[in-house]
């Protein structure tokens, strides 16, 4: 272990970052570019201390630190990392080494607010992974919601105002009620803590558990989407600028997929339990909605924000199948979707940017045209669709398996969405890659420059690194999951 | 050797990984020449392996090596495993053998191909995961092989994908290149769809999915006719039938026609289509204790065999006949599954594996010398121009046809004697019905390729079989002087020719000598000779040669000359000749109840659902706040900031509150 206090400094890094940007003349944009690119690349070599640190066989939390804030009603700066959050911590501070440099070409205006908007959002990001306290954790929530809507309404597309009140409609409206249950388990508990660690030993009276698990499992369920919840999320992706699609899809999705695990599965197993079979036909339906939906996509952007919706029902059908693969699968998905889903707003980015365009129609045979980029983007688009040997495919899989476990109803149906993945990501391949170029403003269209291109390589070995060793990222979060599942007691409870 | 199992797949890999990094800045002939020798180095290796398995003692036949463990989760553990044992021997032997052949003969079929590197690259990568599928130790490494030759398939066949069509100096519409590589890779995937969940039900059934503890498993804990084996079984079928172009999921294949030539032979012999018939022989085990199973196999693939001979008596386009002779062929190793015959349908896979190399490269040297026609009612004529082309076709015709002593002859005639043996007469009656409409059918084709006059002479019409060909472009025609391919590309004709002619000797059947191919799978499959009288086996035999001589000589005599009798059969049953040739609607029926219903249902989705419905809710009590913040309109700037601003003051209130609490 380490005396370094090295998640305060992760918290702190971006956001005293973002303090000094706003010292920085306005009219050198390269300046505060290579700036904001210097303080996420610290960031992100921080975060490999962590990692480096990080002992994989216990389950406990480690590199904790505690201080208490507002002890007289017992809210403290509590934070800690363990199996289930390490990853998701190593995803921001990578996807943010990505976004940052996407959005050099993209980005011309107020790009010192748009530098500091991103840097916030990125200590709010990893308060949320890292916060032991429900207070704080409450904070850091509420705080990753106000950058991002403000990047989509600055810097997004011709519909950004209201693709971001949208979004902030329905992450409050859902948030909102979620604080409500978190001051609701204060006072009832009789602990008189927001310490999550704390609460988690205190059994939550079993009449009000559904309550309290509703209320935050609608918090989550808006972010994560899940269907019906789900419709904010085209209208964001679509609106956002790249880096922002980038970020959203990539780590903010996934706070409400760790909500799930790290708040209603722990503070209130029972009713977990019982509202399992809800969340998980939700999942499912989302899974097979989100890929049908997809398939017909006019905009490609919005396709892309689709398979999120397919995606993510993965995920909490993991969450919620309660068993260990189901569980280290949705973890791992999570990643994988990040690194995936990522990589492909930045593929519809760079086309966008060429030609101001996102329309599967006003496009065809550019594989011809721009042949690195369409292998890039086929490389990308199979690892999507869970093509063994790159990431996707593990992921899913333990989830398919593990959930077979809960009931094989479950995996039948979710497997369903497998075939569907194939069929509205390789259509959509044809009709802007293959064929006869059918838009003569296409046929100059340069191919990737060198900085996308070593975007996009980082991701692809990413792929497949993960795809052919998935044991280096399961093996961490074994501890952790085992004592998730012992502490909730919720594989016990399971038949 | 042993320690290097691993090399066989990692040749063809690092051959692709070569030419994909760097195989457009390389020169053609290193880049093509570079894959072919990762082929044959593969070659060389998996011979060094099969002399290793063959001098260890016949109980003991197995070779296995772990690299390493790939996904590890609480019980569930699956390593990167090799497993040779006599099946993968074979398999890979056959592989890696008629891969290398086909891989030369591209060198000299892709001579104008811009885009070599990236052919290559895709046709090393096929070998990988076909040699990663039959050389895995666990099903889930299997898989994928399974799906990466899937992939594969799909790259290879869309490899003309700004084309929309390939065909050449033809009135028939097919499917894109594009449109067929995604349609191949989409319904392989529905077969892969049941496969997937077949691994998973094996799981949870033996905790493990490497093959010595499933089958250890499957024979101590199991009883014929357990249920879950049968489900699993047949969820695995599923897989099969998906890989291996087996009803209903067949329809891929025959447009998978749309690659290059050389394609089609690598997926039509050597790799991708064995894959279901190689999965059901390496998990005999678990069929053989599901009969239900076993005869869902054996009647889906006797009908497929029939059905897909049906079409193809009726095909003008000469690829696209032996597209659904690969169909009928594979129809028959999973019969052969079915009834148990295991190593006959593996001997059929190697036989078939020659011969339906030999005859598609043979087609691919008459497009070659034609300019890519292949509709067969404007060849002809073409034994004289393309002599070497003409013999080694015949040749695999003879050997598809079953004609006595070549070596479709020897493995078909086991499979049949099987069938007749394994008590159900019926399977056997449609297979020797279909060997005869397979010696048929393929007659056809040579009859129609090479015998009679020139067909392709510009300005010339041509009526075949009732139907008029159209008119050649003038395009097409101009630049035609059909000669013979260079010796890249006739070589590997030989040899395979070579193959097809002697390939059958190694399993002949007791009358006639000793079945080695059965022997050597002796410690796979446990095979147990029937016992039969010589004289059913001379009984059998002789209704076998029947079949192929009366299926020969029919067509022989319906094709000479004008070919007035098929086109008179066809205009007096003008309903059955449409249902041939329009394969039975089946492209069409799927399109009416699935493809349609879905779009229309996700479009539903997406424009009812999605944009009116949920977004109406959501918008309607958006409305709602505003109308209960009416006296605070003043704030709704409408500007980003002013909201912003708002929450954060929100947000700062709330925490105020709670702390003066």
């Amino acid at each position: 272990m380490t005396t370094l206090p090295i998640l305060s400094l992760l918290l702190l890094v971006p956001l005293g970052a973002a303090l000094i940007t706003t010292l920085l003349p306005r009219d050198n944009a390269r300046l505060v570019k290579g700036w904001a690119f210097g303080a996420v690349a610290i960031e992100f070599a921080l975060s490999l201390y962590l990692l480096a640190n990080f002992a994989p066989n216990t389950g406990q939390m480690q590199f904790v630190e505690y201080a208490p804030w507002v002890p007289q009603i017992g809210i403290a700066y509590h934070v800690g990392v363990d199996g289930l959050s390490l990853w998701l911590v190593l995803l921001t501070t990578f996807l943010m080494l990505i976004a940052i440099p996407a959005s050099f070409a993209e980005i011309n205006t107020r790009v010192k607010e748009y530098v500091i908007f991103f840097l916030i959002l990125e200590t709010a990001m990893l308060g949320v992974f890292m916060a032991l306290d429900l207070f704080l954790f409450y904070v850091f929530w509420e705080f990753s919601l106000i950058p991002m809507a403000l990047i989509i309404g600055i810097w997004g597309h011709e519909h950004r105002i209201y693709a971001a009140i949208k979004f902030i409609l329905f992450t409050m409206t859902g948030s909102l009620l979620m604080l409500v249950a978190i001051l609701v388990l204060y006072f009832a508990t009789g602990a008189r803590t927001f310490d999550l660690l704390e609460l988690q030993k205190m059994i939550t009276p079993a009449s009000l558990q559904p309550w309290l698990f509703a209320a935050f499992a609608l918090a989550f369920a808006v972010k994560v989407p899940m269907f019906p919840v789900h419709t904010w999320l085209p209208d964001a992706h679509v609106q956002a600028p790249t880096a922002g699609s980038i970020i959203l899809a990539g780590v903010l999705l996934k706070l409400g997929a760790y909500g799930f695990l790290r708040y209603c599965l722990t503070l209130f197993p029972d009713a977990a339990r019982q509202f399992a079979p809800v969340l998980i036909v939700l999942a499912i339906i989302g899974i097979i909605y989100g890929a049908m939906v997809a398939a017909v996509q006019k905009d490609l952007k919005a396709l892309v924000a689709y398979s999120s919706v397919t995606h993510m029902g993965f995920i909490i059908l993991g969450v919620f199948a309660f068993t260990e693969q189901a569980l280290s699968g949705a973890i791992l998905q999570m990643v994988n979707h990040g690194i995936s889903t990522g990589a492909l707003f930045l593929l519809v980015g760079i086309l966008y940017a060429r030609r101001h365009t996102r329309l599967i129609a006003d496009f065809g045979g550019l594989q011809k045209i721009m042949p690195v980029y369409a292998f890039f983007l086929l490389f990308v688009m199979l690892s999507s669709l869970g093509l063994p040997g790159l990431n996707g495919f593990v992921g899913e899989f333990l989830i398919l398996l593990g959930a077979w476990q809960a009931n094989p109803i479950y995996t039948v149906f979710a497997a369903s969405g497998v075939v569907l993945a194939a069929i509205y990501l390789l259509w959509a391949y044809q009709r802007v890659m293959q064929g006869p170029v059918t838009n003569e403003q296409n046929r100059r269209l340069p191919d990737l420059s060198r900085r996308e291109f070593a975007l996009l390589l980082v991701l692809a070995i990413l792929i497949v690194v993960i795809g052919v060793a998935p044991n280096v990222l399961l093996h961490p979060m074994q501890a952790s999951i085992t004592e998730l599942l012992n502490s909730t007691n919720v594989a016990g409870l399971l038949k | 050797m042993s320690q290097f199992l691993w090399l066989i797949p990692a040749l063809p890999l690092l051959g692709a990984t070569i030419n994909l990094l760097i195989g457009r800045r390389l020169p053609r002939a290193v880049s093509c020449w570079l894959a072919v020798a990762a082929m044959a180095a593969a070659f060389g290796a998996a011979v060094g392996a099969f002399l290793e398995l063959l001098a260890l003692p016949s109980d003991a036949q197995v070779i296995h090596q772990t690299l390493y463990q790939w996904v590890t989760v609480g019980k569930f553990s699956v390593d990167v495993g090799f497993w040779l044992d006599p099946l993968s021997a074979i398999m890979i032997l056959v592989v890696t053998l008629v891969g290398t052949l086909i891989h030369i003969y591209a060198v000299g079929y892709m001579e104008h191909e811009t885009d070599y590197a990236r052919f290559f690259t895709q046709m090393n990568l096929f070998a990988f995961m076909m040699l990663m599928l039959v050389l895995a130790d666990n099903y889930l490494l299997m898989f994928l092989g399974w799906e990466g030759v899937g992939l594969c398939s799909y790259l290879l066949i869309g490899f003309y994908y700004n084309r929309d069509n390939t065909a050449v100096g033809t009135d028939e519409k097919f499917l894109s290149p594009r449109s067929s590589g995604t349609k191949a890779f989409v319904v392989t995937r529905i077969g892969d769809f049941g496969f997937t969940l077949g691994i998973i039900l094996m799981f949870w059934t033996f905790g493990s999915l490497s093959f010595g503890e499933v089958f250890h498993g499957a024979e101590t804990m199991f009883q014929i006719g357990a249920p879950i084996i049968t489900i699993m079984t047949l969820l695995m079928f599923l897989g099969a039938t998906g890989k291996s172009a087996q009803l209903p999921l067949f329809v891929w294949l025959p447009d998978a026609m749309a690659g290059p030539t050389p394609v089609s032979a690598l997926i039509h012999a050597a790799t991708m289509v064995t894959a279901g018939v190689y999965m059901i022989g390496r998990s005999h085990v678990l069929y053989e204790l599901a009969p239900a199973t076993m005869a869902v196999v054996a009647v889906v693939g006797v009908l497929t065999a029939f059905i897909a001979a049906t079409i193809a008596l009726t095909q003008r386009d000469l690829k696209r006949v032996l597209a659904y002779s690969t169909v009928s062929q594979l129809g028959y190793m999973m019969l052969a599954m079915g009834i148990g015959a295991f190593s006959a349908g593996i001997f059929h896979l190697m036989t078939h594996a020659f011969f339906k190399a030999l005859l598609f490269l043979s087609a691919g040297a008459v497009m070659h010398a034609m300019n890519d026609m292949v509709d067969m009612r404007r060849l002809g004529g073409l034994r004289k121009i393309l002599p070497i082309t003409f013999w080694t076709f015949l040749i695999g015709a003879l050997a598809l046809a079953g004609f006595p002593l070549f070596s479709g002859f020897f493995s078909k005639d086991e499979i049949l004697s099987s069938a007749f043996t394994s008590g159900n007469v019926a399977l056997w009656v449609v297979g020797v019905v279909t060997a005869l409409l397979t010696a048929f059918y393929i007659f056809r084709a040579v009859s129609l390729t090479f015998g009679g006059k020139p067909r392709w002479k510009v300005g010339e019409v041509v009526t075949v079989q009732g139907a008029v060909a159209s008119e050649l472009d003038a395009h097409a025609a101009k630049g035609l002087h059909p000669h013979e391919a260079k010796w890249v590309m006739t070589l590997p004709l030989i040899l395979l020719a070579l193959g097809a002619l002697f390939a059958g000797f190694l399993g002949m059947p007791a009358v006639l000598g000793e079945n080695r191919l059965a022997r050597f799978l002796e410690p796979v499959f446990q095979h147990e000779t029937p016992h039969v009288s010589a004289e059913l086996e001379w009984l059998l035999i002789g209704i076998s040669a029947a079949a192929a001589l009366v299926g020969i000589f029919i067509a022989l005599r319906f094709y000479r000359g004008d070919a007035k009798t098929p086109a008179r059969l066809a205009a007096y049953y003008p309903s059955l000749y449409k249902l041939l040739l329009n394969k039975y609607w089946i492209d069409q029926i799927y399109d009416a109840l699935i493809a349609r219903p879905g779009r229309w249902l996700a479009n539903a989705f997406w424009l009812e659902l999605d944009g009116k419905i949920i977004n109406g809710i959501a918008d309607g009590l958006g409305n709602a706040f505003r109308g209960f913040g009416n006296s605070l309109r003043s704030l709704q700037t409408g500007y980003m900031r002013g909201y912003a601003l708002a929450m954060l003051i929100g947000v700062v209130v709330v925490i105020a509150l709670l702390v003066m609490r």
